[in-house]
């Protein structure tokens, strides 16, 4: 088969298995998107801005666990879709980003719309690429897809110049089934020796303490942590990212951890004398200050990535392997022994669990006359049935969302928790959205957040992928604000939004339903009449108490046990004391 | 502490800014580094003197690792290692007495000279970093014209290797 350079890279896609591809035209990519056009088989999602095409095809590679695709122009296309490349990069995403660029012989020249794409986004993806040679080109993209998808995930640049593209020049295509990179071996087996020693220390423990990420999902290990979870009996907390690979409504789970995570999973890591972590980094919104975490603990760390073992906190078993093969590795062990952990040193563990979580570090005013933002996300809950998609932006509703939403299944909960990207909800939502047409799907957002990548309201209408936007309007950029109230006796700068848009007009303006909630009493019609609105966009607007903040915290340079409680939780705390309870 | 570390790697453009850039990127230092392809021609060698903890080492190392351009890499700190540096220094030689101090100098530490003028010569050295300061220390300041160096290079006693 003779193919030119856009019939290969669309013809590549295809073998590839890629269904959706995300992106915007430009000079640099015509030749492409000429090829695009005729054929059916890839769908093309024309974005409003290439920021919206990484996020979308972010939020579709997250629920699917399918690489995203994005195909953007040179120049100004590249640099607008570094920040959705920045994003998977943090939060190990795989993404295939194809970039146009100028003509070879251009290259260097400060043609136009030229930008050095690969030196631009060299810091933030896992490998990039230039395609110097239309025979290679074949080879480079099945290396990108392989580089992508294997070993800890991220996103992959292919930088094409035009002329590779071009229509008239046709080689020999066949599609690559193997590729090897000799210098990439990312199968790495967890050494039976250290996992041994690990499932050892984890059976002698008498406070144990299960704290997972991220990697459990990228893994697709959520049925072997489930199986490891129960057998032990022991607790588990799981970061912002690692949320649904175990069950948020089973007891065993006690909840989010770290900066704004439940006291009770806090103070277990403080507490705790043997920690295992699986496929989480000891990220600084985990950990606290280092120097006080978890202090009386022996450390078990699982990772794939090498570099992330003892980077922030000293393992005193390194496993360097997957999270599902040294999982299945600790399950035959476990199955095997005979020796049991210390159920009577485990149960008094629990017990000092359970009285922590008689505090309720979430609690929060529910006869306000005003919407409380944790209202509006249990009200989501119900009505979703804790079943839909949830997709956020950042801020207080993401950190809202995330304790008050408990999602029970993996893929289920999308946001950017490394880089932590304002503008990432709605355009992930869309890219959710499209890879399964038939969930619900909701974008938990902010007035300040849903601003920076808005236009995308224009894409769903387009693609018709209707999902349902939670904005929790406080008229604050409201993670800043609560900093400034805390950290600078609350000497607000720039964090008031004055001159907003009407949302219910904007969103009508785009084509979709706009609906304004302003009081408790009509949250739950408004929610339940969104969902049923099954084929079409509904921008809920929904007005919450402005000061409302979000507890507990972890402030800088604190530890664990120095948690910043609420005021519903301190009273709580000091009737449990004095009725003759330990706190 | 002061390690030397080798790495193989790709011959391609654009490895060597991966590399560089990730010393900067991360805040790492870098005393020295050394590249030219090896007898592979699909191959670079690259030699990075660097210093930090050993917390940090095991991080350089390791991410250094994760780059897909780097093939193999080796920290020889812990080895018994052969590590050599090369110097061209242009001094001043005005004068007979000028001239044989220079002379007397460079027998002294075994260097060549393979550029002379009537009022210069041009002197090549080799050797450890140490040996190269020395000589530079020991020729009078005054004297030096300009001063160029490789950088150090590393290679292992007996029959260790970095090869694939």
């Amino acid at each position: 088969m003779e193919l030119s350079g856009s019939e290969i890279i669309i013809q590549f896609l295809k073998d590839e298995g890629v269904k959706h591809l995300f992106g915007y035209p430009g000079g640099a990519v015509l030749h492409i998107y000429d090829a695009l056009q005729k054929q059916d088989d890839v769908m093309h999602i024309l974005v409003r801005h290439e920021q919206g095409a990484t996020h979308a095809a972010d939020g579709y590679a997250r629920a699917t666990g399918k690489p995203g695709v994005c195909l953007v122009t040179s120049g100004p296309g590249a640099t607008n879709a570094v920040t959705g490349i920045a994003t998977a990069y943090m939060d190990s995403i795989p993404l295939v980003v194809l970039t146009g660029q100028v003509p070879s012989h251009a290259i260097g020249s400060d043609a136009f719309q030229e930008v050095d794409a690969v030196g631009i986004t060299r810091p933030c993806v896992k490998h990039n690429f230039l395609v110097k040679d239309l025979n290679k080109l074949a080879e480079t993209l099945k290396k990108a897809f392989y580089v992508a998808t294997t070993g800890r995930p991220g996103p992959v640049v292919v930088d094409i110049p035009k002329d590779i593209t071009a229509p008239h020049i046709k080689i020999p295509y066949k599609y690559p089934e193997k590729i090897e990179v000799r210098s990439y071996n990312p199968n790495f087996k967890g050494h039976p020796r250290q996992i041994k020693r690990a499932v050892d220390l984890l059976l002698g423990a008498k406070r144990p303490m299960i704290y997972t990420g991220g990697g459990i999902i990228l893994d697709n290990a959520s049925e072997e942590l489930r199986k490891f979870v129960r057998k032990l009996g022991y607790p588990i907390t799981q970061t912002l990212m690692g949320l649904g690979a175990y069950p948020g409504t089973d007891p065993l789970f006690i909840g989010l951890l770290g900066m704004h995570g439940t006291y009770e999973a806090n103070m277990s890591m403080y507490e705790c004398d043997v920690l295992i972590c699986i496929g989480a980094r000891f990220d600084d919104r985990i950990t606290g200050v280092t120097s006080k975490f978890c202090p009386y603990a022996q450390i078990i760390h699982i990772d794939i990535d090498p570099a992330s073992i003892s980077k922030i906190v000293t393992a005193d078993v390194p496993i360097v392997g997957g999270a599902k093969q040294v999982l299945n590795e600790m399950l035959k062990i476990l199955d095997k022994t005979e020796s049991k952990s210390d159920q009577t040193a485990l149960q008094a563990w629990w017990q000092r669990i359970k009285s922590w979580q008689a505090q309720d570090s979430f609690a929060y005013d529910k006869n306000s006359d005003l919407i409380q933002p944790q209202a509006a996300v249990e009200e989501l809950y119900k009505v979703t049935n804790g079943d839909a998609y949830i997709t956020s932006d950042v801020g207080q509703h993401q950190m809202f969302a995330a304790q008050f939403y408990p999602f029970d299944e993996p893929r289920r909960w999308i946001n950017s928790g490394g880089l932590g990207t304002m503008g990432f909800g709605l355009p992930a939502a869309m890219g959710v959205k499209l890879a399964f047409p038939d969930k619900d799907v909701a974008c938990i957002t902010g007035e300040g957040s849903i601003q920076m990548c808005i236009q995308e309201l224009s894409t769903c209408l387009q693609y018709d992928t209707p999902v349902k936007i939670i904005n929790l309007n406080n008229r604050y950029l409201g993670m800043v604000r609560q900093w400034q109230e805390f950290f600078y006796e609350k000497r607000y700068s720039h964090v008031y939004m004055d001159s907003l848009p009407d949302f219910v007009k904007l969103a009508e303006a785009y084509g979709h339903v706009g609906i304004l909630v302003e009081k408790p009493a009509d949250l739950h019609d408004a929610m339940v009449e969104a969902f049923k609105l099954k084929d079409r966009t509904v921008f809920l607007d929904i007005i919450t108490d402005r000061e409302a903040n979000v507890y507990p915290m972890i402030s800088a340079g604190k530890a664990h046990n120095e948690m910043d409680i609420s005021p519903l939780q301190q009273q709580k705390q000091a009737s449990l004391k004095a009725g003759g309870e330990t706190v | 502490m002061r390690h030397i570390v080798s790495l193989l790697v790709e011959n391609e453009a654009g490895a060597l800014s991966r590399i560089s850039g990730l010393f900067s990127a991360r805040g790492y230092n870098i005393e020295s580094l050394t590249v030219a392809t090896t007898e592979d021609p699909t191959l670079s060698r690259m030699t990075i003197i660097t210093n930090g903890s050993e917390r940090i080492i095991e991080q350089i190392t390791k991410q250094l690792h994760k780059l897909i351009d780097v093939v193999k890499l080796q920290d020889m700190t812990e080895g018994n290692v052969i590590e050599r540096e090369m110097m061209f220094v242009k001094v001043k030689a005005n004068g007979e007495s000028q001239r044989a101090e220079v002379h007397r100098l460079s027998d002294i530490f075994r260097a060549r000279i393979i550029d002379v003028t009537d009022t210069t010569f041009c002197i090549e050295l080799t050797g450890s970093g140490g040996k190269l300061d020395a000589y530079i220390n020991a020729m009078h300041e005054n004297n030096i014209v300009e001063v160029v160096r490789s950088g150090s290079m590393g290679i292992l006693r007996g029959e260790k290797a970095l090869t694939l």
